[in-house]
């Protein structure tokens, strides 16, 4: 009776074990010095962010440090994990980053248009860029909400608002592809090729992925935010550029934060 | 005589996969308008933007509002539509080249658009690929195989090269949706990802004995 149990075991996991991703060791390895924090490049870039964020800049000439995230002017701690949310001053549910920029328009005098402008809004990994300034600002203020629990805005009507939205948007089909990003993030133990990917269902999935955010991605040798992670997507989904800080990229990302709920931020994440 | 049995056979398989396939039930139909708007607003105009990608056909947006879960009756809509779409190689011929057919299945080039990483033009004269890989397990000799879609090894050696299984195969990957309403698998050749030709070819390396599929 014992050995028999025993031996359901043994096929119940190694069952499991081929359902997820292929176990190759060679990955594992890797994936085990991914992990390592302390030797994450992302606390360099981390450093830099918080030099700009305190350098006066942009027409005004005043540094970012009276920017209020949600918990008052110039308060940072705890600031990411209560995000997004809605604010008075710009009537509208902003992500760390749409903040960020909103924050660099209002206090620094910086003119959206520009500071969004497609061509320069990410660092190129093709052409071996590095960071941008703004890249390792949003690091910057979302690290100082490591260790936190992930609570966004859920309860004025904007907010719910941009939750349902963002939820809706997830499973709209369009393109030459017919993708949405529930193609791809909606059911458990699936993978692209050997790429495993992320259940938006999944709280334990979910809550892996959004806590891990900013992250240090080695293929491209930078830090990237939430935004980045927005377009990426919406890019491979063979679909326009869509826009930084825009209200669907905002909206994927509250409805996706408020999934991870209750998650403990790990910053910076490192990933492939 | 056979081929309505076929029909009714992946008409049962597709009803009962596409109760299966989701773990959520959800219906965006309220919601749509402003999510339309919130799209429209989001993704501007400009140098290499074809906004036309953002407009949903009538399948896309039946499978949105309804998160790929139709009524029965919208379900037998789409794939009456999706199966009045398909359209055949001038030869007539559904088993293409298979060799041309496996660089198909391999290559995920092609149509990423935009002005931060677009795919290089200077590569794009070998055409899209079919990128199958992503989603299927198909030749053995692929262990980067994602499982999206089901494992296709094997695929013609357990269900032979009758014509009634070739035209399966050709009708399937040229529109997925004729049999499974909002299949997940792109409608490759009803998109013009690929050509019907290419769909021929692909169909070949599936089904050809000399196939590594097969082997």
């Amino acid at each position: 009776m014992k050995k028999s149990l025993l031996s359901l075991t043994v096929v119940a996991l190694s069952g499991l074990m081929t359902g997820n991703a292929f176990a190759e060791p060679s990955v594992d390895a890797y994936r085990a010095q991914l992990a390592d924090k302390d030797a994450n490049p992302g606390l360099i870039i981390i450093e830099e962010g918080g030099d700009y964020f305190k350098a006066k800049a942009g027409p005004k000439n005043v540094s970012l440090e009276k920017c209020d995230f949600g918990l008052g002017a110039g308060v940072l701690k705890g600031a990411y994990a209560q995000l997004p949310r809605y604010f008075k001053d710009t009537d509208r549910v902003e992500d760390l980053e749409s903040r960020l920029v909103s924050c660099m328009v209002n206090l620094q005098g910086f003119k959206r248009e520009e500071i969004i402008d497609r061509k320069k809004i990410f660092a190129n990994q093709r052409k071996k860029q590095e960071n941008t300034r703004l890249e390792a600002m949003a690091a910057y203020v979302a690290y100082q909400s490591d260790g936190m629990k992930i609570k966004p805005g859920s309860t004025h009507a904007k907010e719910k608002e941009a939750i349902a939205l963002g939820e809706g948007l997830f499973w709209r089909r369009h393109g030459t592809m017919d993708f949405s990003c529930a193609s791809c993030h909606s059911e458990d133990g699936k993978r692209v090729r050997l790429q495993p990917l992320v259940n938006a269902y999944n709280s334990h999935d979910i809550q892996a992925t959004m806590t891990t955010w900013p992250t240090y991605r080695v293929s491209h040798n930078v830090v990237r935010n939430n935004q980045h992670r927005m377009w990426d997507c919406n890019w491979q989904m063979r679909l326009p550029d869509i826009e930084y800080g825009s209200d669907a990229a905002v909206a994927l990302i509250a409805f996706l934060t408020k999934q991870a709920e209750g998650g403990t931020l790990n910053i910076p994440g490192m990933k492939r | 005589m056979m081929k309505p049995m076929i029909t009714s056979l992946t008409l049962t398989l597709t009803i009962m996969s596409a109760g299966t396939a989701f773990a959520v039930d959800k219906d965006f139909t309220q919601i749509n308008s402003k999510i339309d708007a919130m799209v429209a607003k989001s993704f501007p105009a400009g140098e290499g933007q074809d906004l036309s990608r953002l407009k949903q056909d009538e399948t896309q947006k039946k499978c949105s509002v309804r998160a790929n879960k139709p009524t029965a009756t919208e379900a037998a809509e789409i794939m009456a539509r999706e199966r009045a779409s398909i359209k055949y190689p001038e030869s007539g011929n559904l088993m293409g080249d298979w060799k041309k057919g496996e660089k198909l299945v391999k290559s995920g080039f092609g149509m990423r658009i935009g002005v931060i990483e677009p795919d290089p033009v200077a590569k794009q004269k070998g055409g899209n690929g079919g990128n199958c890989y992503a989603c299927h397990a198909i030749s053995p000799k692929e262990v980067a195989a994602g499982n999206i879609g089901n494992s296709l090894v094997g695929y013609g050696k357990t269900r032979g090269t009758s014509a009634e299984i070739i035209q399966y195969t050709y009708d399937k990957i040229y529109n997925a949706q004729a049999f499974m309403p909002c299949s997940n698998m792109p409608r490759f050749g009803h998109n013009g990802i690929i050509t019907a030709q290419q769909v021929a070819d692909i169909t070949a390396f599936l089904l050809s004995p000399e196939s590594p599929v097969n082997q």
